[in-house]
């Protein structure tokens, strides 16, 4: 049990959060990169057309990625917003604060190759189709998030609040992952995050799971560095601050 | 080479989509390293005003 809770506090220490996250950045960066650059290879020049979309469901290797990032920093996001109100643990505030932004960009990427898919295959940029407003209605969160930290002066009324709205906006990302199946959407069903028999061959198959990892590894590699920057910008008169910056 | 990057005609809306993905994944470790580095100065500063402040 004591062991536990040293395990926890360490966790909860801006100057071993800051340190551990220096170290681990480039683990996570190297490989990103690396898994990335493969994938695009796979994915451009080795799988072959699809035998319905032709050379156009390439787009699949970044918009599924940039979507599965979006999905999945709002949920640690949450998550850290939720351990931050729960323990009152600083830096998990400041992880669910270094996540917004880049969740908010990836939910850009995946709403613009989405559409830029759909003109070709559905005929059309958007439509009012469940997974597109639910994805819409993601980015709204981020942005929602984001305005409301900046409006709040008092760092600690900016986290409490902000992690309030990251929790309610939660009840979106079921929402979103369901929708396909639940309505009748014009979006196409997962074909590879399904529990069944991913759908397609494994030259197609290989590069995407390439991809997901990659841009998850990405993320990973981002957040600690906006993590420290975050870390940095929160300490105030503290001592460490002049071990870790000399 | 001109097949590869006309992808049957599916070109114009499969570049644009790595060209934005690339753009994005660019972007914010650019902005990330600038955050870090912005917040590393003020920290330097704001520890130089301290001591400078404990001499006086």
């Amino acid at each position: 049990m004591g062991t536990n809770w040293a395990w926890f506090h360490r966790f909860g220490s801006p100057p071993h959060v800051y340190r551990l996250a220096g170290l681990l950045t480039p683990w996570f960066a190297w490989p990103a990169g690396l898994s990335i650059v493969a994938a695009l290879y796979g994915g451009l020049v080795l799988a072959p057309p699809d035998y319905q979309q032709g050379e156009g469901f390439r787009i699949i290797y970044v918009h599924a990625p940039s979507a599965w990032l979006s999905v999945m920093i709002y949920s640690v996001m949450a998550t850290a917003a939720g351990i931050g109100l729960i323990w009152r643990m600083k830096v998990a505030h400041a992880a669910a604060a270094s996540c917004a932004g880049i969740g908010a960009w990836f939910t850009v990427v995946s709403l613009v190759t989405g559409m830029l898919w759909g003109k070709p295959m559905w005929g059309t940029y958007w439509v009012w189709d469940p997974r597109l407003t639910a994805q819409l209605v993601l980015l709204f969160l981020y942005l929602g998030y984001m305005g409301l930290r900046s409006g709040i002066d008092d760092l600690g009324r900016a986290d409490r609040a902000s992690a309030v709205l990251a929790l309610v906006g939660v009840v979106n990302i079921p929402i979103i992952r369901y929708s396909v199946e639940w309505w009748n959407s014009i979006h196409q069903a997962p074909s590879v995050m399904k529990m069944e028999k991913p759908s397609m061959p494994m030259e197609m198959l290989v590069p995407l799971l390439l991809m997901f990892l990659g841009f998850t590894l990405y993320f990973a590699a981002v957040l600690l560095v906006r993590l420290r920057a975050e870390i940095l910008r929160r300490e105030r008169n503290a001592s460490w601050l002049r071990e870790a910056l000399r | 080479m001109s097949d590869f990057f006309s992808m049957d005609g599916y070109g114009i809306f499969l570049w644009p989509c790595y060209l934005i993905t690339f753009v994005a994944i660019v972007a914010n470790v650019l902005i990330a390293r600038r955050a870090h580095e912005n917040a590393r100065v003020e920290a330097l500063r704001r520890i130089d005003h301290e001591s400078a402040e404990e001499q006086a």
